[in-house]
């Protein structure tokens, strides 16, 4: 059913998702609590820059990044100085390209989830002798469970789901960047219409199922268990 | 003051320490300027108005302000000195502080909020709180396995005591811990607060804007003022203060300590010894040497220059007048001092020019009406 083709670009998607998700969700915690804990000057800036992935057509995206990571960029000067290489058209430029494109879909329900939880929660705590990696652990992270989840789900979700940055920044080479939703292309470019449908069904269910399961959990566990 | 000692201090192995502290702060509208100490096992009453500054000074001593400026010493473990640039983070002082919304976690069981603190603070330091004990003290053990969101406001402010005192505070902190409770829960928690201050070994600050709580509890009184201590002393005094006493209108009254000494069987009555005599009550059914607080209303106290011989009034002391104030267009408010003792006397000002009041100046003290305070 799925050609040999369809099975690795399957599998470059689930890794760069995999990866994407793993990375942000480290990164975006720290980022989403330095933005709820206290209003500084220049918020207003770093989080219009976070949002921008939302309105920014994903081939502005995709091209700044091929510009900067590639072999006459400073990025890719810096990489290929360091015996990296330039990271365009590789794996490590798509998971670059998909955290910077998927950053947003991280950090809003984490940051929603943070400001929900009162700022008396880390006082009592800290009263109590917590310490603040202790406030985090054992009283934040699990208060602010469902967001975390929606930030796992909606980034995985999203990543599997994009398109231009990852033409724009890896190409199209099958094993290394060819990811689902550009397979999907190349079937129709060829006129292959069963297999683009049997990827657009795939991708559309999964998507389905993904964000239904985490509606589900939110809603049973949107108010504490009694 | 002593009162019994019971089985939760001699857990103490040392004496508590005194908290020392003097802080600055300033944000909005509130110029902060403190300075205190706050002696072992006394319980310090901070009264007064919404945004004297009150609660920000418990937070700024607990080490929630961290704009606040100054020096704050639990004897020599220096929590906060700014000139030497040093700033205790909170989870480093040995605090317990029950705010005045409880703030409990609501994602874990009662129990899980009671050894939050044990786990985090008490086994660091190694004291020891005895959990079944003080679940026992404040009535929690039907509520262990409830999750706080169930919990009434009174129940969480009873976990919330708790949980502070089982991490092994050495200096208690209390904003206001029943401004957000029903009277009949405030009642119980007064009374399980009573007892615990009465045998607490550390310092313990009481926040509060009510009077009734305050003269129940204290043995000291801080009277706050846009971000000063206006005055301070011993509840006693502080509450027969004349200005103290003017603010409070017609509920001004004077807190007289007192032990119960024998009942006058034949006529149902309890006799109350306190340094100017001895009061003849009726309806106190309290066991003898019980040490108990009463309130005697300034309305409830008139004045003669001769002692009455045939009155209904059972109450008539020899008393001096100490100070005299105006107490609106025509009343008078007089302070009095009855063997130690300071007594308030609300009464007309016709009454106190044909009286001939002065200070200095000796009369008898009927008193109407005296209320057991709890």
């Amino acid at each position: 059913m799925l050609t040999p083709a369809d099975i690795q670009a399957l599998i470059v998607t689930l890794k760069l998702a995999a990866m994407t998700t793993a990375i942000l969700l480290v990164f975006a915690m720290p980022l989403s609590l330095w933005l709820v804990r206290r209003k500084r000057r220049g918020q207003a800036l770093i989080e219009s820059v976070i949002a921008l992935p939302l309105v920014l057509p994903p081939t502005v995206l995709g091209f700044y990044l091929l510009v900067l990571l590639g072999a006459e960029g400073p990025i890719g000067r810096l990489t290929t100085a360091l015996g990296i290489g330039p990271l365009a058209f590789t794996f490590t430029g798509l998971v670059i390209g998909s955290c910077i494109y998927s950053l947003p879909f991280a950090v809003q329900p984490l940051r929603d989830a943070f400001a929900a939880i009162p700022r008396r929660q880390w006082e009592a705590a800290a009263t109590l002798g917590a310490s603040p990696l202790a406030v985090l652990l054992r009283v934040i992270l699990p208060q602010a469970r469902n967001g975390l989840l929606t930030a796992a789900v909606l980034t995985f979700a999203h990543t599997i789901g994009e398109f231009g940055v990852v033409l724009m920044i890896g190409g199209n080479i099958p094993g290394r960047t060819q990811v689902l939703s550009i397979a999907i292309y190349d079937h129709v470019e060829a006129l292959d219409y069963t297999h683009a449908h049997i990827l657009s069904a795939g991708l559309l269910i999964a998507a389905f199922v993904m964000l239904a399961l985490l509606y589900r959990f939110n809603r049973s566990h949107g108010v504490l268990p009694r | 003051m002593t009162h019994p000692r019971d089985r939760a201090q001699q857990q103490h192995a040392d004496p508590g320490k005194a908290l020392h502290c003097r802080l600055r702060l300033s944000h909005g509208d509130l110029d902060l300027d403190v300075t205190a100490t706050f002696a072992a096992g006394r319980v310090t009453a901070i009264l007064g108005p919404s945004g004297a500054g009150k609660t920000t000074w418990l937070r700024a001593i607990a080490g929630l302000e961290r704009e606040a400026r100054g020096l704050c010493r639990l004897n020599g473990e220096i929590w906060q000195d700014s000139e030497a640039g040093i700033f205790v983070p909170p989870h480093r002082r040995a605090v317990g502080y029950v705010f005045q919304d409880a703030a409990l976690f609501p994602h874990m069981t009662v129990r899980d909020n009671l050894r939050f603190g044990m786990r985090h603070r008490a086994h660091r330091t190694g004291a020891h709180m005895d959990f079944d004990e003080i679940v026992t003290t404040l009535a929690l053990a039907p509520l262990l396995d409830r999750r706080p969101p169930t919990l009434s406001g009174g129940e969480a402010q009873r976990v919330a005591i708790a949980r502070a005192l089982l991490s092994a505070p050495e200096v208690l902190l209390f904003d206001e811990p029943l401004s957000a409770v029903d009277e009949a829960a405030r009642r119980r928690i007064l009374d399980l607060l009573e007892n615990l201050c009465r045998h607490t070994a550390v310092p313990v600050l009481y926040v509060s804007h009510n009077r009734a709580e305050v003269a129940r509890l204290a043995d000291h009184v801080l009277l706050m003022e846009k971000g000063r201590i206006r005055t301070q002393g011993p509840v006693t005094e502080i509450f027969a203060r004349l200005d103290v006493a003017l603010d409070a209108g017609s509920d001004a009254a004077a807190v007289v300590e007192a032990t119960v000494s024998d009942r006058d069987e034949a006529w149902n009555l309890s006799r109350l010894t306190f340094s100017g005599g001895t009061f003849l009550v009726a309806g106190i059914e309290r066991p003898t040497g019980t040490r108990i607080r009463l309130r005697v209303l300034a309305r409830d106290v008139s004045l003669t220059l001769e002692r009455q011989k045939d009155t209904s009034i059972l109450n008539i002391f020899p008393a001096t007048v100490t100070d005299l104030a105006q107490n609106g267009p025509a009343g008078m408010l007089i302070r009095l001092d009855v063997g130690g003792t300071p007594l308030l006397s609300a009464i007309t000002r016709k009454s106190a020019h044909a009286l001939n009041l002065h200070p200095g100046r000796k009369v008898f003290a009927q008193v109407k009406a005296v209320a057991l305070i709890d």
